[in-house]
């Protein structure tokens, strides 16, 4: 919660939208004068006819939260890694900072990731690309899945790419690990015997309690949620939704969450890359 | 000093006389409310930020007072208007006696 001292304009656009619905709205993202793209055609694959960014399901407030960098909580976290970014750390006693001229030189990789990393032979998200780095290049620890410090590194990265379109090749070497990714996504599972699909392709836009179920996409992620203050990885969101139907979440880093994150960000191909969205 | 501690704030460069301007501040903080117990069930103490004070070339604009429930990382807007150019200064006093500040200058005209 913030302390605002309500203007005449804030509570007059408050007005505005008190009749409107939040399910799908269609006005666009702007963020400082990019737009960014919240829906496009569904890739072939998908028998949906359109693909939605979580944006479009969130009410007016939290939207509004999202098209000002300096009200965007998550920035506050873009700036602890941008501290990062100059931190030594390791045998080698080297900050990203020391190889890389600066994160803009990642511009346009979150759009493809995660992508098949041929040096390794395995898929590499966003988090393993930072990790490898810094095991590899800078001798230092692995930064931990799904906590604070990676999440705001991957969100730095992410930001470089606000507004590409996301195209992740679902083909060649990965197309496997796709394969794996889309069965999961369609397999029920839990207590509740549910699937991502039961929810995010077969109900979206509709009401679950008190919230709009959106279509599960990734294109926000991080996301900063006004639920826990924080911003929140990938695969911390698919373990909350596992949690949420009652089954046993799958190891966050584990090879069914990176194949579940591929196909999950293959169905958003065609949507931008939000960097670090803000969602409740 | 609490981590990570970064103030921020955004004022306009430039601004009518007489006219209300808008003025945004956020401060990243983990305000510990006091009421939290750590894994061993020991109270947390209570370590924020109890006040914030906006000056303009020495005159006060807007001093708030921030109490226990505030949130983390807060966030206070609020409107001034200025006759002559000058300078904001902006300062949070934190519990533990650390005092962040920034400043703006901005211009009439």
């Amino acid at each position: 919660m913030r302390i605002i001292t309500l203007t005449a304009a804030v509570a007059a656009s408050l007005a505005l939208f008190a009749g409107a619905s939040s399910a799908q709205v269609t006005d666009p993202l702007v963020v400082d004068g990019q737009t960014i793209v919240t829906s496009a055609p569904a890739p072939d694959f998908l028998d949906i006819d359109e693909v939605l960014s979580g944006w479009n399901f969130r009410t007016a407030e939290t939207r509004a939260l999202q098209t000002d960098d300096f009200e965007n909580p998550a920035m506050i976290f873009v700036d602890q890694a941008l501290d990062d970014w100059d931190t030594a750390e390791g045998t080698a006693n080297k900050a990203c900072a020391d190889c890389h001229s600066g994160p803009e030189e990642f511009a346009g990789l979150r759009a493809e990731l995660p992508r098949w990393n041929d040096d390794q032979g395995a898929l590499f998200n966003m988090e393993a690309y930072i990790n490898f780095c810094r095991t590899e290049r800078m001798g230092a620890d692995s930064l931990k899945l799904a906590k604070p410090r990676m999440d705001a590194m991957v969100a730095l990265l992410s930001l470089q790419s606000r507004g590409d379109i996301i195209n992740v090749a679902i083909d060649g070497p990965v197309a496997d690990i796709w394969e794996r990714g889309r069965e999961l996504y369609y397999t029920r599972v839990g207590q509740l015997d549910m699937a991502c699909a039961n929810c995010h392709e077969d109900n979206y836009g509709n009401m679950i309690r008190a919230d709009h179920l959106s279509q599960g996409q990734i294109n926000g992620f991080p996301a900063y949620r006004l639920k826990n203050a924080k911003l929140n990885s990938t695969h911390g969101r698919f373990k909350g939704c596992m949690n949420n139907i009652r089954a046993t979440p799958f190891a966050v880093g584990g090879e069914e969450f990176t194949a579940l994150e591929l196909y999950v960000a293959s169905r958003g191909n065609g949507l931008a890359v939000e960097g670090p969205s803000v969602r409740n | 000093m609490a981590d990570n501690v970064k103030p921020r704030v955004r004022v306009p460069r430039s601004a009518a006389a007489g006219e209300a301007f808008e003025i945004k501040t956020l401060i990243s903080h983990t305000m510990e409310s006091g009421a939290r117990k750590d894994g061993d069930g020991n109270i947390i103490p209570r370590s924020i930020i109890n006040e914030f004070i906006c000056d303009f070339n020495g005159e006060n604009v807007i001093t708030a007072k921030l109490e226990g429930a505030i949130s983390t990382n807060p966030y206070i807007q609020f409107e001034a208007s200025i006759e002559e150019s000058g300078t904001f200064t902006f300062t949070w006093n934190d519990d533990d006696g650390s005092v962040y500040t920034d400043s703006k200058d901005i211009a009439v005209g």
